[in-house]
């Protein structure tokens, strides 16, 4: 551990703010919960919302996981993982289903999480109606009293212009049949994994001082009509390295020519398919 | 081209880092940057980056800035990064700026007032042409030495006070509020106003003051009184039951007076705009008087409608930490999204076509 710093960076009392602050967060299933957000060494937008929430929860027999963009060597992954085996000295890994903690920007692993597990969700904007209603107080109206016609009708607009709705990512759910929540931005794609996920969903938007929670085994449904339902999209293909066709996918760019190549977006998805035996029609670049 | 998975993003940041550090020292051969020099030679930077931080210390604002290699906003997110970290021994009594050793004192109402103009180190009335000497670095004779310090000089806004023509500034026992422990909760009260434009972006605070006067929620402003000097800071420890002086800060305190029609309940008097800032701060502490007093608005009942007099708008957006902070994370991967993003698009082609 890193001398002159606590446990997980933060000190005892923040720690046991954030705590109580997730507590009533989980009491009350997708509502915005304010807190004494700190400023942290890494910057706002990094995932410092996330950072404090792990900080917080992470105990010194936890394994963290740490994922951007569903990968665990994307740079800011590799960052956040590091901050936090220096400064609580945890054991980290990359397989989703070692891990006990998992603070995550923009995806949730395709692989199904268990009741020991605790996702953390880094959140740039916790506001679902921000786009339409950006005045937080008179959000924070709409709220209290569920007056979400407004989204319904942003949806209801979107059908009648495109025949569909066009919202890709965050797309807005409904938690418990009681509060509208931004899902963070992960893809639509994502959205159904939500739905009665035996792991504790926890989201931290450090700048913007909120904290929200999906407990275990709750009820969110992706907004829609009876007429138009919710359709999680993906690329159409396979994965070039491992051949699923059922995870998301990123699209990496081979040549000038047009020439892509669909690979998971979920590496550790990806490698345990591979050691598997599963393979795509892409061979492996010699390492 | 073969997909080549990205690794070695451990190893990037490394020599990413240690790229940055020899950036940073430049020029070998150039002796380097001593803290000391920063904080003697660049004091207003070191000010500014005092002001953002919201932490006074001279030494550890050179020293960010020497990290930051001049950046003064990343210079102000390093000293907030470690003041978050720091335990509060106390509180302090509210300084009394009435006391101030006065380095520089001027009105813009009363051509002579106690105290006298005292114009102090300021380049108000320099021409701005670039000094070749000082590259040269030239011996700088010492300046004249002002007279020895008065007694304490009276604010203007206390002279005015006297004769009730502008609204009287009322003490308050209740404890102030603290936007580093609290969330911000709208609509805020003024001392919460005040804390956050404290440490506000100083460019956000100059174009919104200068918003005000171009007729975007005009308040006719005056500079009562700027001053700037050394104030004393007093903690009261409870078991010694008396305060004990535990240093100096150097302030600039602006009071802007600004009209007032009255009201139904209020006589016509001039009101308050109020700024304060860290260091020679000039610029900042006028800017921030004049959004204070913008802000002011809704309570003496004027009819907001410039972005300077909205409090949601100013207080979301003044800090630069977290202004750099989300503009800055659009840097940072999104190809997830971006990707979801493609499929609608194609499929909304497609069904269109």
């Amino acid at each position: 551990m890193t001398q002159g710093y606590s446990f997980a960076y933060l000190d005892e009392q923040t720690k046991r703010m954030i705590r109580r602050a997730l507590l009533k967060a989980v009491a009350i299933p997708g509502h915005q919960v304010p807190f004494g957000s700190r400023e942290m060494p890494l910057p706002y937008g990094w995932g410092t919302g996330g950072i404090q929430v792990t900080a917080s929860v992470l105990g010194a027999d936890d394994v963290l996981k740490v994922i951007d963009q569903g990968a665990d060597d994307t740079t800011n992954a590799v960052s956040i993982r590091r901050f936090f085996a220096r400064t609580a000295g945890v054991r980290t890994t990359t397989r989703t289903a070692e891990a006990t903690v998992i603070q995550t920007r923009h995806r949730i692993p395709e692989m199904p999480l268990r009741e020991d597990q605790i996702i953390v969700y880094q959140v740039p904007m916790p506001e679902p109606l921000a786009k339409l209603e950006p005045s937080r107080p008179e959000a924070a109206r709409m709220h209290a009293l569920a007056d979400y016609g407004l989204m319904h009708v942003k949806l209801y607009e979107d059908i009648t212009r495109f025949g569909q709705v066009s919202i890709s990512y965050d797309y807005p759910v409904m938690v418990n049949a009681r509060y509208l929540m931004s899902p963070s931005p992960i893809p639509a794609f994502d959205n159904p994994k939500l739905h009665m996920n035996p792991a504790l969903q926890l989201f931290g938007a450090g700048r913007e001082k909120r904290l929200y929670a999906v407990p275990p085994w709750t009820s969110v449904r992706s907004l829609d009509f009876d007429d138009h339902p919710f359709r999680a999209t993906r690329a159409p293909h396979r994965c070039g390295l491992c051949g699923a066709d059922d995870s998301y996918l990123d699209e990496v760019v081979t040549d000038d020519r047009g020439g892509r190549l669909f690979v998971c977006s979920d590496t550790d998805h990806c490698e345990t398919r591979r050691d598997a035996g599963h393979t795509g029609a892409e061979p492996l670049a010699a390492e | 081209m073969a997909y080549v998975a990205v690794k070695g993003g451990e190893r990037a940041i490394d020599n990413a880092h240690a790229w940055l550090a020899e950036a940073r020292r430049g020029d070998p051969g150039v002796p380097g940057l001593g803290i000391d020099q920063i904080a003697e030679q660049l004091g207003r930077a070191v000010d500014r980056a005092m002001a953002e931080g919201s932490l006074y210390d001279r030494d550890l604002a050179a020293l960010a800035i020497k990290q930051a290699q001049g950046d003064l906003i990343e210079a102000a997110f390093l000293l907030r990064a470690y003041r978050t970290t720091l335990p509060r021994f106390a509180t302090s009594r509210p300084v009394e700026t009435a006391h101030m050793r006065i380095r520089r004192r001027i009105s813009a109402v009363f051509k002579d007032l106690p105290g006298g103009q005292v114009l102090g180190p300021t380049t108000d009335y320099t021409h701005r042409l670039l000094d070749f000497a000082l590259a040269a670095d030239a011996v700088v004779p010492p300046a004249p030495q002002p007279p020895a310090d008065s007694d304490a000089t009276p604010r203007v806004h206390d002279i005015l006070g006297h004769e009730g023509l502008i609204e009287p500034d009322v003490a308050s026992d209740a404890e102030p509020g603290d936007i580093t422990r609290t969330p911000l909760a709208l609509p805020a009260e003024r001392d919460v106003r005040l804390q956050a434009l404290a440490r506000g972006d100083e460019g956000f605070l100059l174009a919104l003051g200068y918003s005000t006067q171009r007729g975007y929620g005009n308040t006719h402003p005056f500079v009562g009184e700027i001053r700037m000097g050394e104030v004393a800071v007093e903690i009261e420890p409870s078991e010694l039951g008396f305060a004990i002086d535990i240093g100096d800060l150097v302030l600039t305190e602006c009071q802007m007076v600004t009209q007032f029609a009255g009201s139904k309940t209020e006589p016509a008097q001039f009101t308050r705009g109020y700024g304060l800032a860290f260091g020679h701060g000039e610029r900042r502490a006028m800017a921030m008087a004049l959004v204070d007093r913008s802000l002011r608005a809704a309570e003496l009942g004027e009819e907001a409608t410039a972005p300077g007099q909205d409090c949601e708008f100013v207080l979301s957006h003044c800090d630069n930490i977290e202004a750099t902070g989300f503009v800055e994370h659009l840097k940072l991967p999104h190809y997830v999204d971006f990707q979801s993003e493609l499929e609608t698009l194609r499929r909304l082609r497609a069904s269109a076509a």
